[in-house]
């Protein structure tokens, strides 16, 4: 049930480009392949992914999200798989490798660095949160994964594959100016069926949209911490402190 | 019964499993992922979940059964179930995975056994209610209905 304006525009958009999503340029369908190791959770990712118009390719871990994208073990990441990945987004938790060693990972790869990374978890807690974006993760956002974050992520990859295709390299460019543009956001209640549709109407940056509840109190430390009494704010701008920004999205209820 | 008496007791029905926390908002998103491209999206997800954790909860009550405990590993399978139960908005059984979470890092065992039967009761719960929702929709598609959305105004 695609309700409002944005995801319909969105759709006619990539009915110009018929057929031709496999290509790299000339496609304003955006790829992206999505890493979790639940079941249930690639089942939900990838739908409100499809429901947002993006082609998806879910795998269930780090390893296999880096043979897809061409970065084995065997051998060094030298042509592209010919599928263009717009956006990665995967989990934090998974056995084996974990999404933060993901991250990791493609950022050191010259190859893969430039595909935005977004790192999904349901724990909200500040340092891990911290610690991915430092890594240079897009964003963070608190599982479960809601239509509005994926609509959020959906009008910021458009706008950069646009910036992408029209331009050699803007793509870095581009990027630091959502962020620095993504200060505060208009906070939009999550529970709300209607209130989503209103935060969607203009394409804003990364910008994390919290939801009400915010717990101010979260251990830092560095080991991953279950935090019982948080339901938590989406994802921190890099840029501003997070104590700030919570603070902000908690008067913003 | 007619089709409009089905539909109000699906509502009321659908409603009550939100005051009553079986359900959160998650299930509405679930539901707004489901369009006639996708029908089945909330029955396949919520079966999936089902058919997933059943085989969770039988590795949870060997790992609590062995001799030397492994309490990470009880952890990890019940922040698996958390995080699943999460996706698909079955709160009580999330809330009591998050109970259990926390004996588990006090590596208390006789509370991990008593937190592992209340996760359980709490799964077969749900399983009874969301069994209970798909037949009262099924029933109204096959008289010719159709399913009335959730609206949920305020809980």
């Amino acid at each position: 049930m695609a309700r409002n304006g944005v995801i319909s525009w969105r759709r006619r958009s990539s009915d110009q480009f018929d057929g031709s999503d496999l290509s790299p340029c000339g496609s304003e369908e955006v790829h992206v392949l999505a890493v979790d190791d639940s079941l249930v959770d690639r089942k939900v990712i990838e739908r409100l992914l499809k429901i947002s118009s993006c082609k998806v390719t879910a795998v269930d871990s780090g390893i296999r999200a880096l043979q897809f994208l061409g970065l084995d073990e065997e051998k060094t990441a030298g042509d592209f798989n010919g599928l263009k990945v717009d956006l990665i987004i995967t989990d934090y938790c998974m056995p084996g490798m974990t999404g933060y060693e993901l991250l990791k990972k493609i950022k050191e790869s010259s190859t893969l660095r430039e595909i935005p990374v977004v790192i999904m978890s349901s724990e909200n807690v500040l340092a891990r949160i911290d610690r991915c974006l430092e890594e240079g993760a897009e964003d963070f956002i608190v599982k479960p994964v809601k239509l509005s974050d994926v609509k959020r992520l959906r009008d910021f990859m458009t706008r950069d594959v646009g910036d992408r295709v029209r331009s050699d390299g803007g793509g870095t460019t581009h990027k630091r100016k959502l962020q620095e543009s993504s200060d505060v956001s208009s906070c939009s209640p999550s529970i709300s069926s209607a209130s989503s549709s209103s935060s969607s109407s203009q394409p804003t940056t990364p910008s994390r949209s919290p939801s009400p509840s915010v717990s101010l109190s979260e251990p830092s430390s560095p080991s991953p911490s279950p935090s019982p009494r948080s339901t938590g704010p989406r994802s921190p701008s890099s840029l501003e402190s997070p104590t700030r920004r919570l603070k902000m999205s908690s008067c913003c209820d | 019964m007619e089709v409009g008496q089905m539909q109000r007791r699906l509502v009321e029905f659908t409603k009550s499993l939100f005051v009553e926390g079986f359900l959160d908002g998650q299930f509405l998103q679930l539901q707004q992922l489901q369009d006639d491209s996708n029908p089945d999206f909330v029955v396949e997800v919520v079966s999936l979940f089902f058919q997933d954790s059943e085989k969770l909860l039988n590795d949870l009550t060997s790992a609590l059964e062995q001799q030397d405990v492994d309490f990470k590993k009880v952890d990890a399978h019940v922040h698996q179930l958390k995080g699943s139960s999460s996706s698909i908005g079955a709160q009580r059984v999330k809330n009591a995975c998050v109970v259990f979470r926390s004996f588990c890092e006090e590596q208390n065992l006789q509370e991990c056994m008593r937190c592992l039967q209340l996760v359980k009761q709490e799964f077969y719960l749900a399983k009874n209610k969301f069994e209970t929702l798909f037949t009262m929709e099924q029933q109204i598609v096959a008289a010719g209905g159709s399913i009335p959305a959730t609206e949920i105004t305020s809980f």
